[in-house]
């Protein structure tokens, strides 16, 4: 299980790695936008992606909107975890295909509960 | 004009109308309007220089040339500061955490192998030569139990120095927080010279508003996950 973590801030990137370690998941890597990030998922065989929204250069929801509209990456599961929490913008995010949605300041239970309940419906 | 001038000319031009005579009327109505000019020009100039002087008064203010030239420009120093020492704090945090993790992981593997082994001794499961290894190897991790709480103390104590930077990041944000206040009261003052009136607040949606904070407005927000989660199950999650 590949996982590509990407959010502007270091220490958020090291704070979800260290959850995704605990949850058996060490084959990580990182990206601080989309710009990034695009290029990452698109050179090698990602399972997972963990956005933020809010990034300088490419933000999550465009992130999203490429990786679904990427042949290669379009069932690429997909969970968002950001501060974005208004209403429309999560209703935008279901639109753009997101798999899950995480609002910070976020626990170690909620992120491990929306991962598996993703990985479930992946698999079933 | 006083009040009997005024009422004398009234009935006059009642009188006027009523006879027809629409050219002596028409000379007391501009006698009437001639006697009001000066009262308006008057109030015109005089609002004129209120308001030259409350402008003047305004670009005077030595407070806003501070405030533009110097204090809005350390503000942005110091809340870029405010980012750096956070960062750095929670840098230091998570090294320390990082390297605890693995040895409390290690320390608690060996602990449960020795224990599962001690207790096959203590049901004299043990040969002489089983015990004299689980002896040797209890000597070893005594040892290293040593070493490795010395290593977790010293991180925890890196964690504790690490929150150093609330009570000077608290200070900085406060001391931007009164200069905001001054800002505040500046403009509004700008905008009690101009008159001008607050549109209805518009919600921009492309704007991303960031983590909610409590008692600041910011749209249809959900309160937290569970309200995420209901209405994502709405629309068929």
């Amino acid at each position: 299980m590949k996982i590509l973590v990407v959010d502007d801030f270091s220490t958020m990137r090291r704070i979800i790695k260290n959850l995704l370690r605990d949850l058996g998941f060490t084959n990580t890597q990182e990206a601080d936008d989309g710009n990034t990030a695009l290029p990452a998922l698109q050179a090698g065989n990602f399972d997972f992606l963990i956005t933020d929204w809010n990034m300088p250069g490419m933000t999550g929801i465009d992130l999203l909107k490429a990786v679904r509209a990427d042949n290669k990456l379009a069932s690429l599961p997909v969970l968002m975890v950001t501060a974005e929490s208004k209403r429309e913008q999560i209703i935008e995010a279901a639109q753009a295909g997101v798999n899950g949605y995480v609002v910070k300041p976020f626990t170690a239970t909620t992120l491990e509960e929306k991962i598996n309940k993703i990985f479930e419906r992946v698999e079933g | 004009m006083d009040a009997a001038e005024r009422l004398e000319k009234a009935r006059l031009l009642v009188t006027q109308l009523e006879s027809g005579d629409d050219e002596a009327a028409e000379i007391t109505l501009d006698q009437i309007a001639i006697k009001k000019e000066p009262d308006l020009f008057q109030e015109v100039g005089r609002l004129t220089r209120e308001l030259h002087e409350a402008i003047n008064g305004f670009l005077l203010d030595q407070r806003i040339a501070e405030l533009a030239e110097r204090d809005i420009p350390d503000a942005s120093e110091r809340l870029n500061y405010v980012i750096e020492m956070t960062e750095d704090s929670a840098n230091r945090t998570l090294e320390a955490v990082e390297e605890s993790l693995p040895i409390a992981d290690e320390v608690k593997e060996k602990a449960d192998r020795l224990a599962e082994q001690w207790q096959l001794f203590r049901t004299r499961q043990l040969s002489v030569d089983e015990f004299r290894i689980l002896s040797e190897e209890l000597n070893q991790f005594f040892t290293q139990l040593t070493e490795h709480v010395g290593v977790i103390n010293g991180n925890l104590s890196q964690v504790l120095m690490a929150q150093d930077f609330q009570d000077l990041t608290g200070q900085i944000i406060r001391q931007v927080i009164t200069l905001v206040h001054d800002v505040e009261e500046k403009l509004v003052q700008l905008v009690r010279i101009s008159g001008a009136q607050l549109p209805d607040k518009q919600q921009h949606a492309e704007k991303l508003e960031g983590p909610v904070v409590p008692g600041v407005d910011q749209g249809d927000v959900v309160a937290g996950q569970d309200d995420v989660d209901d209405l994502l199950s709405s629309l068929g999650f």
